[in-house]
């Protein structure tokens, strides 16, 4: 969605373009504000902006922008109550921020010439890894050896339970790997994918008649990915942090299985 | 490096509708894209380049909305919340004692209700009872007269009637003189006067 000049028009990785907007290197390492940095900022600044603004009021009677901010409070709080218990609520502010990081990052990739933070792997894995740091940090100093119950489901045949254990292991190596891979494809291909029918539309239409009535598909097939892509923007959002809620059950409860 | 030509691949094929033209455009976009790729390090997202960049800008950025949600956002909305819950369960409460009041209110009414219906049969009664007394009193004080006026007339008609009863023998007497005298003969008063007295007893 990103178009800079018409050489890279219909360039559907363009968009993912890292560029330095204020280059700064320490050791050898390139710690450059980028346009990835200035939207993560940007992301942040509006998401903050909003719930610290449609709740100062502190109204008793909230106006509309106040009930969203209460609903994604009342909303993620829900999620982890359901799925960590009372015990999880500790983690609360850490849902809630990964969240609505996720979610206004997404949504702001959905404006065109933005760019998509959460459509680079290292910014999701990095939030994953996150997660899971704290599940073993805090699951290890609230249970210690006790934390890898998680690995040996009770109720499981003694025979069995080199395997079952093995399996667990695996699964939960692969839970961050699986977490940010998620949400960066989704973001990434969604995004590809809408630039791509995008760009037939264009092409299409520099081509006379004929090619602007065979643009018509096309165009109808990016305005379809367009509300699929805000879909997908929450659904990921959501699955995040619901996938987080369930990850810190198992630091909170390790023998929950 | 090795998406990008890929995909461009993929996309000249996916243009069936008019291949020959649209796939110039699609193979220039990508060539120029590689040219212009100052990193060359390929598909931007596998580009370890800009890795410490990212890490560092996205811990600090969302350490900073961490911090600002944990320490403004959530306890202010928390707040918001917990005044609302509180102040809907004191509404509640409020609501409750006052369906209480309104009820004591109510049996309180429905007593003083039966209270001035049981007040009004009792003045009734008495009210009835008193009349039936006075009616009953006077009644008897009616009937106490006139009894003492039938004992009077009864009375005196006993007196009279002695006074006429004493006043017939005199007269039988003379009647009896009269007739003996008229017969010839000479009247005897006190053979008349047995006589009389005899007949009369």
């Amino acid at each position: 969605m990103e178009e800079q000049g018409v050489a890279v028009a219909n360039d559907p990785i363009h968009q993912f373009q890292i560029s330095r907007l204020v280059p700064i290197e320490i050791g050898g390492l390139d710690f450059s504000f980028t346009n990835s940095s200035l939207f993560m900022a940007l992301t942040v600044a509006t998401a903050g902006a909003f719930l610290f603004l449609s709740t100062s009021s502190r109204g008793l009677i909230p106006g509309r922008l106040q009930s969203i901010s209460e609903m994604s409070y009342e909303f993620i709080a829900g999620m982890l109550r359901d799925s960590a218990g009372s015990g999880g609520m500790k983690f609360f502010p850490m849902v809630f921020s990964l969240f609505m990081f996720v979610l206004v990052a997404n949504l702001f990739g959905m404006f065109p010439y933005f760019f998509t933070v959460t459509s680079h792997l290292i910014v999701t894995f990095m939030l994953a890894l996150f997660v899971i740091l704290t599940v073993i940090v805090y699951g290890l100093m609230k249970h210690g050896v006790g934390f890898f119950k998680i690995f040996v489901p009770s109720g499981v045949p003694t025979a069995i339970v080199p395997i079952v254990a093995l399996i667990e292991v695996i699964s939960f190596l692969s839970r961050p790997i699986s977490l940010s891979v998620r949400l960066f494809a989704n973001m990434l291909a969604g995004h590809i994918t809408l630039k791509v029918f995008a760009g037939f539309v264009a092409s299409l239409g520099a081509m006379g008649a004929v090619g602007i009535g065979g643009a018509i598909l096309p165009l109808a097939m990016t305005v379809a990915l367009t509300g699929l892509e805000f879909l997908v923007a929450f659904l990921q959002a959501y699955v995040f942090a619901v996938l987080t809620c369930m990850y810190l059950n198992d630091a909170v409860h390790p023998g929950g299985h | 490096m090795f998406v990008a030509p890929a995909f461009a691949q993929e996309q000249a094929p996916g243009t069936h509708n008019e291949p020959l033209t649209n796939t110039p455009p699609a193979m220039e976009g990508t060539t120029v894209h590689e040219a212009g790729t100052e990193h060359s390090a390929g598909f931007p997202p596998f580009d370890s380049t800009f890795y410490p960049s990212q890490i560092l800008w996205l811990a600090i950025i969302f350490g900073l909305f961490y911090l600002f949600l944990n320490k403004v956002v959530l306890p202010r909305l928390g707040h918001i919340l917990e005044v609302r819950r509180d102040r809907i369960a004191q509404d509640l409460d409020t609501a409750a004692r006052m369906k209480e009041e309104a009820d004591a209110a109510v049996a309180a009414y429905e007593q003083d209700l039966a209270d001035a219906r049981a007040k009004a049969n009792v003045i009734g009664q008495e009210a009835r009872d008193r009349a039936k007394a006075e009616a009953e009193a006077s009644r008897r004080a009616t009937e106490a007269g006139l009894d003492t006026r039938l004992a009077e007339a009864e009375t005196r008609i006993a007196s009279i009637k002695n006074a006429a009863m004493s006043e017939v023998g005199a007269i039988a007497e003379e009647t009896a003189a009269a007739i003996v005298e008229a017969l010839g003969g000479r009247a005897d008063g006190a053979a008349i006067a047995s006589a009389v007295a005899a007949e009369r007893s």
